[in-house]
């Protein structure tokens, strides 16, 4: 019988996935998991874990691991990179832990250039912790710290990293994505893809934000939650590539 | 008039936080504080509290902001957990030197790494030394009156120094207790509004955080102690008026069945009820087994401390976090360099017990006891001992 689906074999065997039933992260696991196993790199690449939903990341995704405290992926994944520069590294991160509390890591690796590449899971709030409002959190949107909905004299703009982290010259691909459908899913897959590659090539730094689902948190069924980032989410944080740099030029030494 | 209520504690702390009304909260969420900012944030969403929530993007920034808040006179409060507690880190020891009476709530929680969520000391412990007023609260009620009370003892102008509240994170934090809770006529009859000691005004023209040349350093530092232990004067007085006012006694040292005990055991923060059963029962083998608790940890109180072991035997000093390296636990440390110059003093066991959520049972309180009795005729083979560690 010919086989169509198996697990990936850079995802570990025999877990069970400590995620809420219909959470985004699993799926961007997966993705990160089955690109690494089509590019072949499983022997050299080293992920950087958050904290926050995906802090057991290193449960599941079966390659070296070095946790980062809340918010320093970047920074602990420069120092990686300077050392192994042959390695890929990658590091994953939430809202609250990238747009957050670590903001000035995120903007000053990618300032810097950094040949690493960031996976931001952007869905809205503080998942870990209880579904607080994060600077993602949509306007409007209700979360246990804004309760009668974001208000931007209180609270401000939802913030735009990936829209923000374009206009630095060391930023070399941008692209936002969605986990909420099989072809937003196809699509998020393609830009890990080219994230990675550009990496391999020594192009410098990318980030894949990915808008993904917490119904737990929002309050919604996992089809809701799909539903509402086509409908909400979208329309603040529109879906496409931001930034490439088409004709990369090898940064060398790096 | 108080009233007895059920209810989480964390909870409870954000409720009589609100009943404090404090100007500005600023807070960043870190487990297992989470829900006094954020219950919080809720009573303020609702409108029953007048108040800024500023829900900043991190710790750093929260107690940034609320330096900038009481400097030029409010009402602050806030609350952290662990690596929450040390990402404020640069701004901790900045709170004290500006003389700004902010209010923290710590639900204590062990730090990283490896990474662990649950209870120990670890996080006070790092920041013992940087000049808050460090109070611990054994159950809910002695929470909920203390964040009351931190207020009055931090705003009076003799102190001026912030207050730290420690709660011991789960075991206190997310435990549904009864309470007694004070209302919103009482709390303002005992507590009334901040009025700052120095401010901003054109007028007069001040300057705040301000840089300390070696000429000065010195004696800003000496400032900066002799407040901190000038504060117990006012941390009693308030107590006394406390104990006045809502009938529940409060002191430094709080001792069970010390009397004519043999053995003692000191504890901070929440171990001190299941030790107190520990202790009942071994009464009842005949064993003299005493109690005392810690709630005033900074400034440390010695004499107290002096007055309290007189006549033991033995003293068992727990602690709930390890100071690597070091000659000893930090509870242990201090009570043994208070003790020191007594001419008569007991024998002293450090137990380091409860590390990152581990549990201490009443079975466990009752054989550190029995194992301390013959500590003044055979020296511990070491200055301390983790208890129930395994080694393989
Ligand atoms: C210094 C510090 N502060 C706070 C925390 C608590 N904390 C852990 S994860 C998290 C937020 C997680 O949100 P996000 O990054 O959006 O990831 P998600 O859980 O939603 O995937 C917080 C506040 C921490 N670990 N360290
Ligand atoms: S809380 Fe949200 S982000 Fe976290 S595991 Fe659950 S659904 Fe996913």
């Amino acid at each position: 019988m010919k086989k169509v689906f198996s697990r990936p074999k850079s995802l570990k065997e025999n877990f069970i996935y400590h995620y809420c039933p219909g959470c985004g992260h699993s799926i961007a696991h997966r993705l990160v998991a089955e690109v690494i196993d089509e590019l072949g790199i499983r022997g050299i690449t080293i992920g950087v874990p958050p904290a926050g939903c995906a802090v057991l990341a290193y449960y599941y995704i079966d390659v070296d691991m070095i946790e980062a405290q809340h918010g320093r992926g970047p920074a602990l994944a420069t120092g990686i990179k300077r050392v192994l520069p042959d390695r890929i590294v990658f590091s994953y991160q939430g809202d609250g832990d990238l747009a957050a509390i670590g903001t000035a890591e995120s903007l000053h690796a990618a300032n810097r250039g950094e040949n690493i590449t960031v996976f931001f899971i952007n869905n809205a709030v503080y998942g870990m912790t209880g579904g607080q409002m994060a600077p993602t959190t949509i306007l409007g949107q209700k979360t246990t710290t804004s309760a009668p909905g974001r208000d931007i004299t209180l609270d401000g703009y939802p913030i735009k990293m990936s829209e923000i982290l374009c206009l630095l010259p060391g930023v070399k691909y941008v692209e936002r994505c969605a986990v909420n459908s099989p072809a937003n899913i196809v699509k998020t897959k393609k830009a890990i893809k080219k994230a990675f590659q550009y990496q391999i090539d020594g192009v410098g730094f990318s980030m894949i934000e990915i808008l993904s689902q917490c119904p737990t948190n929002w309050k919604m069924s996992s089809i809701d939650s799909c539903k509402w980032i086509d409908e909400v989410m979208v329309k603040e944080y529109p879906l496409g590539v931001l930034k490439d740099v088409t004709a990369p030029e090898k940064k060398k030494g790096k | 008039m108080s009233k007895r209520i059920g209810m989480e504690i964390a909870l409870a702390a954000a409720e009589v936080a609100a009943l404090c009304r404090p100007d500005v909260i600023a807070a960043y969420p870190i487990t297992p504080n989470t829900h006094i900012p954020e219950h919080l944030a809720e009573i303020v969403a609702e409108g029953h509290l007048d108040c800024e929530y500023l829900p900043v993007e991190s710790e750093h920034s929260a107690l940034s902001a609320c330096a900038g808040a009481s400097a030029v006179g409010a009402r602050v409060f806030t609350a952290t957990s662990s690596q929450g507690l040390l990402y404020m880190g640069e701004i901790v020891p900045i709170i004290p030197a500006m003389r700004l009476p902010i209010v923290m709530a710590l639900g204590n929680r062990a730090l990283s790494g490896p990474i662990n969520i649950w209870n120990d000391h670890s996080d006070v412990m790092a920041v013992r030394d940087m000049g808050w007023i460090c109070l611990f609260a054994a159950n809910g009620q002695e929470t909920i009156d203390m964040i009351v009370q931190a207020f009055k003892i931090g705003e009076d102008h003799r102190v001026m120094l912030p207050v730290l509240v420690n709660l011991d994170g789960f075991q206190l934090t997310h435990v549904v207790e009864s309470m007694i809770m004070p209302d919103q006529e009482e709390v303002d009859k005992f507590l009334p509004p901040r009025k700052p000691y120095a401010t901003v005004h054109p007028d007069n023209v001040v300057s705040m955080g301000t840089l300390g040349l070696p000429e000065i350093y010195t004696e800003a530092k000496k400032a900066e102690d002799e407040a901190l232990i000038n504060s117990k004067k006012v941390i009693l007085e308030v107590w006394k008026e406390w104990e006045k006012t809502f009938g529940r006694k409060y002191e430094p040292i709080e001792s069970y069945k010390t009397k004519d005990a043999d053995v003692i055991m000191l504890t901070v923060g929440s171990m001190y009820e299941t030790a107190a059963i520990a202790v009942d029962q071994l009464h009842k083998e005949g064993f003299k087994a005493g109690l005392l608790n810690m709630k005033l940890f900074r400034p440390f109180p010695a004499d107290e401390l002096k007055a309290a072991v007189k006549g033991a035997r033995v003293l068992i000093v727990t602690d709930r976090a390890v100071m690597c390296g070091g000659a000893q636990a930090p509870v242990c440390a201090e009570v043994k360099s208070v003790l020191y110059d007594e001419p008569v003093r007991p024998a002293i066991v450090n137990e380091i017990i409860g590390l990152g959520g581990r549990d201490v049972r009443v079975d466990d309180f009752i054989k550190m006891f029995k194992k301390a009795a013959t500590a003044d005729k055979v020296k511990p083979e070491r200055a301390y001992e983790i208890y129930g560690v395994r080694s393989s």
